[in-house]
């Protein structure tokens, strides 16, 4: 990475969000769920950060957080380092065109009635720009993404999965973004098709400059568009690197787990998540992946492990690292959540 | 065709097309398939290749306004001509399904743990009680934190994955001789998907049942099944034993579906996307379905359909290409 003096794209810095539960629940009384906590990473620009982490890990909540969906409810973001939970709503107005994003489902989040020329414009229209100048654009639009020019009078139900999502990409690529949100952009997808639009992807990234949040539950794909991959696990980052090494020579147990996983070449159940997931209303204390890490003892039990250096650019949150990378430290099995 | 057992699923020219009958969409085109028991087969293939729709003849829940013609026969009986009733009898005991879309399997009026009593009172045919930890403990094999208070919510409560998960524990808890399994796995986490797909081995372990596992998770199909189906535009192009399958593809899209997966040459992942696109059902080139997509076509491959080739032991592929010794 070139030493740079301008701010990085994206910053995090100790990014938290806990959502109150209703009043109403079986339990009787209030309680909260934190969704994400202490989250800090960088993306320069250009670049892109590859997401990680099961369902309810709290990739998500980051990735609304850049869109302005949700408000941290501790912790800064940065964008070429600006704050922008507090921009002036001129400043919020430009956040948003250059800031967009494509979701998992792009049966979802097409608009059935509307045709394809509208869908792509919609966002320029609704920046102002005139009808006119917006069709204009159109054949541009479509020929960047690969559809052919007639695509501009179809509806949605006419395109296949992977044309949908061209689709949406034209409608993100609009209003000339700097950053796109890639939330499971392909996972919908069949495989042929995945291929091809995860090709587009980064060809777009070549060609415009653009900088990618990347959030993927296939780890050879966040491998194929990552610079660098921060790991989530319940909401805390455990991990955090350069994609290769991360992806290569994990340090996290969790990072491990998941990585032998992905590799899809061991026989079925030769890999497997020991353990318990730990409840989200009463996390366990220290580790929170001691319930299902194979490496947990008591110094696990006693005190949360914070992020330290484990090689080049490389974070993670485990006490035992050393130990484990060496072989040394014995699989003991899970500390299971005292009930 | 001779078989170690009896077959418990014989399929013989299954056509099911859709549409208006001057210009029909066939969906599914001259379909054979075997399936002994205890034995798991997985079907792949690219949405629309009719392999979602071939599962829904098995278990006669294809819309009416489905073309059905040819033979479905499990253990015995022929399924395309029982009533309505005798198939309700076989289904959920003998035959079951998990499908695609979680959202809309469960009762949204009923509880988790009254859906799943009731799946495990159906087992027991009338007879026994039902413990009362029944249904917890369905829910702790499929891996569900808090199985205590899953019982008690109802299903808008739970994700998605979670309700996918409920579905599966269902299906597997009634034992059935059969079980279709259709995207079984997709959406899940790659921690979930495993123990999932162990689950579905276990029913075959224990209660000898047999699976087919329909997916576009090939890396599932693999490690899974014993045997493999590809299909392509509603037709098969490829059937054998899956291991064999995967080390050594003979049609040209097998190739290419497991080419398109990305894997990790000199550091670098490399993917390999199949060109074009999937052929409009509607309107099937009278040659090979594939051929506009195929990089070893001939002329011969766009004139006239390929037949079948036997080209190891019950392994057989639809490709003039592979006949005629394997297409370079």
């Amino acid at each position: 990475m070139n030493p740079d003096t301008s701010p990085p794209m994206v910053e995090a810095v100790g990014l938290t969000k806990t959502f109150a539960l209703p009043a109403t629940t079986l339990f009787g009384k209030a309680r909260s769920v934190t969704a994400a906590v202490d989250v800090s990473f960088r993306i320069p620009r250009g670049r892109t950060f590859g997401f990680v982490g099961e369902s309810g890990s709290g990739k998500s909540t980051v990735a609304k957080m850049l869109l302005k969906l949700e408000a941290p409810s501790a912790g800064r973001l940065l964008v070429e380092g600006e704050d922008i939970f507090a921009q002036t709503p001129a400043e919020e107005l430009a956040y948003r065109r250059k800031v967009q994003a494509v979701f998992q489902d792009p049966y979802g989040s097409l608009s059935p009635r509307m045709r394809a020329d509208r869908i792509i414009t919609e966002p320029l229209r609704a920046h102002g720009v005139s009808r006119r100048e917006a069709e204009d654009r159109v054949p541009d639009l479509l020929r960047l993404v690969g559809l052919p020019p007639e695509s501009a009078r179809k509806y949605p139900h006419e395109f296949s999965g992977g044309q949908r999502q061209r689709l949406a990409i034209a409608r993100a690529l609009s209003v000339d973004p700097q950053l796109l949100v890639l939330d499971e952009p392909v996972s919908a997808l069949d495989v042929s098709v995945r291929a091809q639009v995860l090709t587009l992807l980064r060809e777009m990234q070549q060609r415009l400059g653009l900088t990618y949040l990347f959030i993927g539950h296939d780890l050879a794909v966040v491998r194929y568009l990552s610079d660098t991959v921060g790991v989530m696990y319940f909401g805390r980052m455990v991990e955090l690197g350069p994609a290769r090494l991360v992806l290569r020579h994990p340090a996290h147990p969790y990072t491990r787990r998941l990585v032998a996983l992905a590799a899809g070449d061991a026989p079925l159940g030769a890999v497997r998540m020991q353990g318990e997931l730990p409840n989200p209303l009463s996390p366990p204390s220290g580790c929170l992946f001691r319930t299902r890490c194979p490496y947990a003892d008591a110094t696990c039990a006693a005190r949360l492990p914070e992020m330290r250096p484990v090689g080049p650019d490389h974070l993670a949150a485990c006490h035992h690292h050393e130990a484990v990378a060496a072989g040394t430290k014995a699989e003991t099995g899970p500390l299971l959540q005292e009930a | 065709m001779t078989l170690p057992n009896e077959p418990l699923l014989v399929v013989r020219g299954l056509n099911i097309e859709f549409g208006p009958p001057e210009r029909p969409v066939r969906a599914v085109a001259d379909a054979d398939l075997t399936l002994a028991p205890g034995e798991i087969l997985g079907i792949a293939g690219e949405s629309g290749s009719g392999k979602t729709t071939l599962c829904s003849a098995i278990m006669r829940t294809l819309p009416r306004s489905a073309r059905v013609s040819g033979r479905v026969e499990f253990a015995g009986k022929e399924l395309l001509s029982l009533s309505e009733r005798e198939m309700a009898r076989l289904r959920g005991r003998d035959l079951s399904m998990v499908l695609q879309n979680p959202m809309t399997s469960l009762d949204p009026l009923y509880t988790i743990g009254n859906q799943l009593e009731e799946v495990l009172r159906e087992r027991r045919r009338g007879g026994a009680e039902v413990r009362p930890g029944g249904a917890v403990e369905v829910l702790r094999r499929v891996h569900l934190t808090a199985p205590e208070l899953r019982v008690r919510q109802y299903p808008h409560q739970l994700s998605g994955g979670m309700r996918q998960r409920v579905l599966v524990g269902m299906a597997t808890a009634a034992a059935p001789r059969l079980l279709i399994a259709d995207e079984p796995t997709t959406a899940l986490d790659a921690s979930i998907q495993d123990e999932i797909l162990i689950l579905f081995r276990e029913l075959r372990d224990t209660a000898g049942s047999a699976v087919v596992i329909v997916t576009h998770d090939l890396s599932a199909i693999r490690r899974l099944s014993d045997r493999v189906i590809i299909m392509y535009a509603g037709r098969i192009v490829e059937e054998g034993p899956t291991a064999e399958v995967f080390r050594a593809p003979r049609h040209p899209y097998t190739r290419a579906l497991l080419g398109s997966l990305p894997r990790i040459e000199d550091e670098e992942v490399v993917l390999q996307p199949i060109p074009g696109q999937v052929p409009d059902l509607a309107r099937l080139p009278p040659g090979c379905a594939f051929a506009a997509r195929c990089p070893v076509a001939l002329d011969a491959c766009r004139a006239e359909r390929p037949q079948e080739s036997t080209v190891g032991e019950r392994h057989r592929v639809f490709c003039w290409q592979a006949a005629a010794g394997g297409a370079a």
